[in-house]
Formats: structure tokens, sequence, C-alpha cells
């Protein structure tokens, strides 16, 4: 396992004070919390942070990691000395905080690989029972996923007491239906399915969806919007063009005169509705003059042409000049 | 590492998902009082009902709820403070978004 620099993970130095750890504690931990960071490892980075203050700021913990000695580096491969783990008994931690710490927490603390302290309170009270945590996670989906709705699978790891009362990380494979008109940021709850209880009920399982950027589309809600390259002649003249949607190409009526970046709307074409009334969003296709890159000799002499008839016109009046 | 095979369908915690005030503290793993709480502070909306007993609550409370009491948890804030976390929280949100929306605009003018 690799050794973990619970200085460097807060930032402090070895001689730092309560104050200084409690200090640089808070920060990281409002800087890291998932529900705040938008950072991608956020979760990991808020345990880390957790797990470094759950050691600096207890004296004797603190004092057992100061033992281990000042040569190491993060990330280089530890071995617990022997007598590492004695105050085991000392320290009792839930499933879920145990399961939230490192190999290398639980080699010299105790917790995830030996929970001596848990099994002796759950000795002392036979009654004991306690509900499985709650569990976030989230998934990414394609919009077209959330279009017609997919099913989908996911590896979670699951933290479990086995027999003796120790906590198990477990893979598991769940198929998760993903109803269509789901949009972002929604969240799916899986009753049950969080971490296991200990003679308890187990926790739910929450997955929040993400959706995947996408090279045509960009969602708003149930809007989509869709930028819609046209010819100038298609923009003057006014025609009727194919446009892409998430149920399928559409034909859509530009009008004479059309402008880039006007915006025209195709109702009821964005993601579908649910509930009761069902209301789908609708679909906003932008304008967009496009040139073509070349022009071979009859265009340009039609655009000569165009531009002694058009001679009025200036595209720049607003401008004053 | 054992492997269980599963298919399941959860529920869907948008809008259309209505749960009562004691679902919802069953969901969040709290006690009533600490909704009524948050009712009182602002940082829940039930929809309609003069008694709590009679409130409903979306699926969008739900989450918001859930996300109340992790930050009150984890960070040790008070309510008044989380109530301040979250609408700033949902703030930025909606700037990200229009932020999201104004750069799809200008696409063009990038490629």
């Amino acid at each position: 396992m690799e050794y973990k620099d619970y200085y460097k993970i807060l930032g402090v130095a070895r001689d730092a004070s309560k104050d200084d750890i409690k200090r640089a504690y808070r920060k990281l931990a409002r800087k890291y919390h998932p529900d705040v960071s938008k950072e991608t490892d956020a979760e990991a980075r808020f345990k880390e942070v957790n797990e470094a203050n759950e050691v600096l700021k207890d004296p004797a913990k603190r004092a057992e990691y100061d033992a281990l000695g000042t040569g190491w580096h993060a990330g280089d491969e530890f071995r617990p000395p022997p007598g590492a783990g004695a105050h085991r008994r000392e320290h009792e931690f839930s499933a879920e905080e145990a399961a939230h710490f490192s190999d290398f927490f639980s080699s010299i603390f105790g917790g995830g690989g030996g929970m001596g302290g848990f099994g002796g309170a759950r000795g002392a009270r036979d009654d004991f029972r306690r509900r499985g945590t709650d569990q976030t996670a989230r998934i990414r989906i394609s919009l077209e996923d959330a279009y017609h709705g997919a099913s989908r699978q996911l590896r979670l790891d699951v933290p479990e007491f086995d027999n003796s009362g120790q906590v198990q990380t477990r893979g598991r494979t769940l198929n998760v239906r993903i109803p269509a008109g789901i949009t972002e940021g929604q969240q799916i709850r899986l009753a049950g399915q969080g971490g296991p209880g200990l003679g308890g009920e187990p926790g739910d399982l929450f997955l929040e969806v993400e959706f995947e950027p996408h090279p045509v589309y960009r969602c708003e809600g149930r809007d989509i919007d869709v930028r819609l390259p046209i010819s100038p002649w298609e923009a003057a003249l006014g025609a009727t063009v194919p446009v892409p949607t998430l149920g399928g190409t559409v034909s859509l009526k530009i009008p004479a005169g059309s402008q880039s970046n006007q915006r025209l709307r195709l109702k009821g074409r964005g993601l579908p509705g649910r509930g009761s009334t069902k209301t789908a969003g609708d679909a906003f296709v932008q304008l967009e003059i496009v040139n073509p890159p070349t022009l071979d000799d009859g265009a340009r002499t039609a655009y000569q042409d165009l531009s002694k008839r058009c001679g009025a016109f200036n595209p720049r009046a607003k401008l004053g000049v | 590492m054992a492997q269980r095979q599963t298919g399941i369908e959860g529920v869907l915690l948008d809008e259309h998902t209505v749960v009562s005030i004691t679902e919802l503290t069953q969901v969040c793993g709290v006690d009533v009082d600490q909704i009524l709480l948050m009712v009182s502070e602002g940082v829940l909306q039930p929809t309609d009902g003069a008694q709590p007993e009679q409130w409903h609550f979306t699926g969008i409370e739900v989450r918001r709820a859930r996300r109340a009491l992790r930050l009150q948890r984890d960070l040790e804030l008070n309510l008044s403070g989380t109530a301040l976390a979250l609408d700033l929280l949902d703030e930025i949100e909606q700037l990200r978004r229009r932020v999201r929306a104004l750069e799809h605009h200008l696409g063009s003018m990038r490629d």
C-alpha cells in the first residue's frame, strides 16, 4: 500500500498547531465537498482530506503517525511496522467511516482491516441495529439515452460486514433503467441498493445524472439547442431544409430574408415530458449563414452581379460607417 | 470479489415525484423536527397543505434536503448558513448553464 503524507494533504507543516490543522482542514473541506465542488476528483480529495484530519486532529493518532518517521514520501510503498494498530480497540469506527478511509489508514489505526473496536461494541449491545448508509454515484449518459430511455450497467464498490464484523469492499454490478425524459442533474433513487445495514435495513443508492457533451446538441432542461448552417441563398430566398433532432430528421421552413443567429422553434422536439402533463421540451434552431468555401467562375459572376444589384445595402449602417 | 447481477428500476426524483413528510424523513434519515426547521428556514418548500401532515415535497426537494443535510454535517454549518450555501450553489449552477448556452451560441466564432 502507499504511504500517505497527511501533512502534505492538508498543506501544513509537520509542527503545525492544532488550530493550523483545523483551519486548513475546514478550508479544504469546503473546497472539495462533493456538493460544492465541480472538480472531477472532488470526492476522492474530500475523503483524503477527511482522513488526514481524522489522524492529525487527534493527538494520540497524530503521535502514532509521527512515530512512523519523516523518511517517507507520499506514494512510497508502505509496510506497517510491527506493533502498528495496537490502539485499535480504542478507536470505534462505523462501517461507513472505515470504508471511507484508505488501507494505509487501516493498517495503522484499524478500521477497514480489523474492526476490533466495532465488534466489541456490538458484543456489548446485542440489540445493536444499524441502517446501511445511503450512497450517491454519478452516472453519465448520452442525450440519445435521455431521449429514448436506456439500461445502464453500473459497477459499484460496496462496503459490507463479513461474518466476523469486518468491513470488506465488494464489487457489484447493477443494471439500472434510465427513464426517457430524464434531465441533467436529476437523481434516481434505488431504495435498498445502498450500503448494507448491520441488523438493520440497507441504505439507498442515489444516481445523479450527467449528460455527455454532444457534438450537435446542447441541452437546457428539456429544451435542445442546435446550430443550423444555411447557405446565403437559402437565407435570402427562404427554403425548406432538413434539421437533425433527437427524434429524427425533420423539415424546417426557413423564411425569406433570414439572418444569422436568428432562432426558430420546433415545438415539442426536445426531451420528452414526464408525469401527467407530459409536456415535451422544444428544439431551438439557431441559423448560421455559411458561404461556399470556393466559388467557380459562374458563381463569382453571379455574386458580382448581386453586388451591383444590391449596391445600396450597407450591412454596417448601424456602426455609422 | 463476489458479483451480483440485478436489473432494477429506480424512482426518478423529478418534479412529478411527490413524497409526504413521513416519506421525506425516511429517505433522509432524520426526524420530523429537522424537516420542520428546514421548511421554516426556507431551505425546503412543501407544495401544498396547511398542516405538515398534508404537505408534499417534490423529488427536487428531496434532493435539496439531502444536500442540505450533507452540507450541515460535513461542514458543520448552521441552518441559515446551509440555506445561504444552497441558494448560492443554485445561482452558480444557473450562471454555469448560462455560460454554456452563450458558448454554444458563439460556437461558430471559435470553429
